[in-house]
């Protein structure tokens, strides 16, 4: 059995930290915003959920790649990871603001260009994950992880730009969904320091995740060779 | 069997002087086989055919296509069947190549990955065009409107010509996969959303008789799609076909 | 004309060839035997340019593998189990189609020479689905010389074919062997590839076990050579 990295027990404690941390800010010392109350606070995990989401996708995209310019098997690893940790955030992010969404705008969904790009994303992602559990031959799926990663990701901004077209030119919508006229306020310079400390924590959640989960996809490759060597031998 | 004597000394016309010719040739033949399959079997635009048929009749049912809804819908109703029907014309197109190891046929031949993607995109697109110049005067007759304007012919073109760039990649990919026909629209649709929302919206507008100032931005979405998916599938075919 | 090198290659974390060392010369006939899942087909396959080796050095009609993969192609004639042809098209369009890929200068009169050489050519405006097993498989080969290739890869090409049919591929094979190309087929029927080849060459867990030529060893010893060095 191997042990833990150092390095890696390091920076999960640091992060966990780092989390606790987080939560005193947006909690207690961010101050209330003054009309929307403490439901504001969703806003804060909220975007850095966000942000993780797109950041893991974009990770995936790159990495895909590097892996279809190389072919070494330890980028895919990193696509793999990282689409997984990406579809968990991007899930926190549309549950989150699914909360804010209920008291502010008084629904739970609404057709804005935002939340469906998100879920859209989500989509393409878990699509991604499907693609994958069809193929059996692993240089295959790491091939085909890595076109689906990139076609994906380029038809984000795409569907984002479409979807804006679509409400410029339809701007009656049922109840005001637009986020800057309903929802909108500005951050107070407190608010500002949980707002930026929030991401860099979820920034540090993920690349902790991601190096658990590469640890993991390595020690679950060292048990299959031992199992065919143990069973040829 | 009539004896025959082989002669080995002899060389294939080399490619060096005419790669384009060669490149271009292929993409021919491609396209002609495809074609020349379908004339025999009439297999895929039939099911094609029927199936968008089905589709309009359950939309019939479904939103009551009355006048004033239908002027509404129409593009909707358009664009969702060609879509539907399309996915089953790709999975056809590729499990083809795949059923006989024609695939492989095709890869072994002295051409560049990418003909063999134009082939198979520009036959599919084929496919497409031919079941769409079907439907349209079916649907113009069934509900008493025409759909005969050159602006809504060029937002088809456009629109198919993206969902086939994208769909030819995804269904070689998706034909590879243990759970092939079932892949290819989870893979597909979610990727294909901007530009079958510009194109219902495009088909809308000159329905309606928009300005074109309003329907440009769609135009543009489609022409932005169509020219990055042709490139990223022209860049990344060959890692899907190649072991 | 074929020279491999310590070539692995592996799917996953499995190896399927390791380390195998292999080689041909202009003209010779060699029939490769081994066990299911030797790694014959894989080895084949990297031969014919469809899959890659992931190390080791693969040169083919003095072209290395995988970077020169265009020019080996040009070359090479395969003929894999399965038949590579279009159902829905005629024997004569499947050869069409196939002579236009790689640009055959005399197409109208190479197609009608082949089809004579397999023997179908009454039967060339036929639906390829509609042929028996053996009729496809002859106008595989068909397909796999019409560009004049030196060197032909078959894959267990008497796979699913009755008494008769194999009987008349092996005449083609004898035919095409006998005007001067290379020929590697792999095979697991000892006999055939003894009366077939001028030398057999054993794979047995990704490496190359036995070289023999058929001259210096009846079936009988052959036999015993294939059980004695494909014994797990």
């Amino acid at each position: 059995m191997e042990r833990i990295p150092k390095a890696l027990i390091v920076l999960t404690w640091l992060t966990s930290a780092v989390f606790v941390v987080a939560l005193y800010l947006v909690l207690f010392w961010a101050p209330q915003e003054a009309i929307m109350g403490d439901v504001q606070r969703v806003f804060y995990f909220h975007v850095a959920a966000g942000w993780v989401g797109g950041l893991a996708f974009l990770v995936t995209a790159i990495v895909g790649g590097i892996y279809l310019a190389r072919g070494e098997q330890r980028w895919d690893r990193i696509a793999v990871a990282s689409v997984e940790i990406g579809v968990v955030f991007t899930f926190i992010n549309i549950v989150t603001g699914s909360i804010w969404a209920r008291p502010i705008w008084n629904t739970w969904w609404t057709w804005d260009p935002r939340l469906v790009t998100a879920t859209i994303m989500l989509l393409i992602y878990i699509a991604y994950i499907m693609l994958r559990q069809g193929i059996e031959d692993p240089d295959r799926r790491a091939r085909f992880g890595a076109v689906y990663g990139i076609v994906g990701f380029i038809s984000v901004p795409l569907t984002f730009l479409s979807i804006r077209i679509f409400r410029t030119i339809h701007p009656i919508v049922v109840g005001g969904s637009d986020p800057t006229a309903l929802g909108a306020f500005n951050m107070t310079a407190d608010m500002r320091v949980a707002f930026f400390f929030s991401l860099f924590t979820f920034t540090l959640i993920y690349v902790t995740l991601l190096w658990h989960r590469l640890r993991l996809q390595h020690l679950a490759e060292k048990i299959e060779e031992r199992k065919l060597t143990a069973l040829s031998a | 069997m009539p004896p025959t004597t082989e002669i080995v000394e002899h060389k294939i016309e080399t490619s060096a002087d005419g790669s384009l010719r060669a490149y271009l040739r292929s993409i021919g033949a491609i396209v002609w086989k495809d074609l020349a399959a379908e004339f025999r079997s009439r297999e895929l635009i039939g099911a094609m055919l029927v199936f968008a048929a089905l589709v309009i009749l359950i939309f019939n049912f479904a939103l009551e296509l009355d006048i004033r809804t239908r002027e509404t819908v129409t593009s909707g109703v358009l664009w969702v069947t060609f879509a539907f029907a399309g996915t089953l014309g790709l999975n056809r197109s590729m499990a083809i190549e795949k059923d006989r190891g024609c695939l492989d046929g095709l890869l072994l031949a002295p051409v560049d990955r990418s003909a063999i993607y134009f082939g198979k995109a520009i036959g599919n697109l084929f496919f497409m065009l031919i079941v769409e110049a079907i439907i349209l005067p079916m649907y113009s007759v069934l509900y008493n409107v025409n759909l005969f304007q050159p602006g809504l012919i060029l937002v088809i073109l456009l629109g198919s010509i993206g969902y086939t760039a994208v769909g030819t990649l995804l269904a070689s990919m998706a034909v590879q996969a243990r759970t092939r026909d079932m892949l290819l629209p989870i893979l597909l649709f979610p990727v294909l959303i901007p530009l079958l929302l510009a194109a219902v919206k495009a088909s809308n507008g000159f329905l309606q008789g928009f300005e074109m100032a309003e329907i440009m931005p769609w135009i543009n979405v489609m022409i932005a799609y169509d020219v990055i998916f042709i490139a990223v599938a022209f860049m990344v075919f060959d890692f899907v076909v190649e072991e | 004309m074929i020279k491999v090198r310590r070539l692995v290659k592996t799917f996953g974390p499995k190896p399927v060839l390791r380390g195998l060392d292999f080689q041909v010369g202009q003209g010779e006939f060699v029939a490769l035997l081994g066990p299911n899942g030797a790694g014959k087909t894989t080895f084949l396959r990297i031969l014919a340019t469809l899959s890659r080796p992931k190390m080791g050095e693969v040169i083919v009609a003095g072209h290395h593998l995988p970077a020169e993969a265009a020019a080996v192609r040009r070359r090479l004639g395969v003929v894999s189990h399965q038949p590579l042809l279009y159902g829905d098209l005629s024997a004569e369009q499947n050869l069409r189609f196939y002579s236009w890929m790689y640009g055959v200068g005399d197409l109208e009169q190479r197609i009608d020479e082949v089809l004579h050489l397999v023997g179908l050519y009454p039967r060339r405006r036929d639906l390829v689905r509609e042929f028996s097993r053996g009729m496809q498989q002859r106008l595989a080969i068909a397909r796999a010389i019409l560009h004049r290739p030196d060197i032909l890869l078959f894959d267990e090409p008497h796979t699913g074919l009755d008494q008769e049919a194999a009987a008349m591929l092996d005449q083609v094979l004898r035919e095409i062997a006998s005007a001067g190309r290379t020929v590697v087929m792999t095979s697991h029927d000892i006999s055939r590839a003894a009366d077939l080849a001028d030398r057999v060459d054993i794979l047995s867990r990704g490496v190359i076990t036995a070289s023999e030529s058929t001259d210096a060893l009846d079936p009988i010893q052959l036999t015993e050579l294939y059980r004695s060095v494909t014994r797990v």
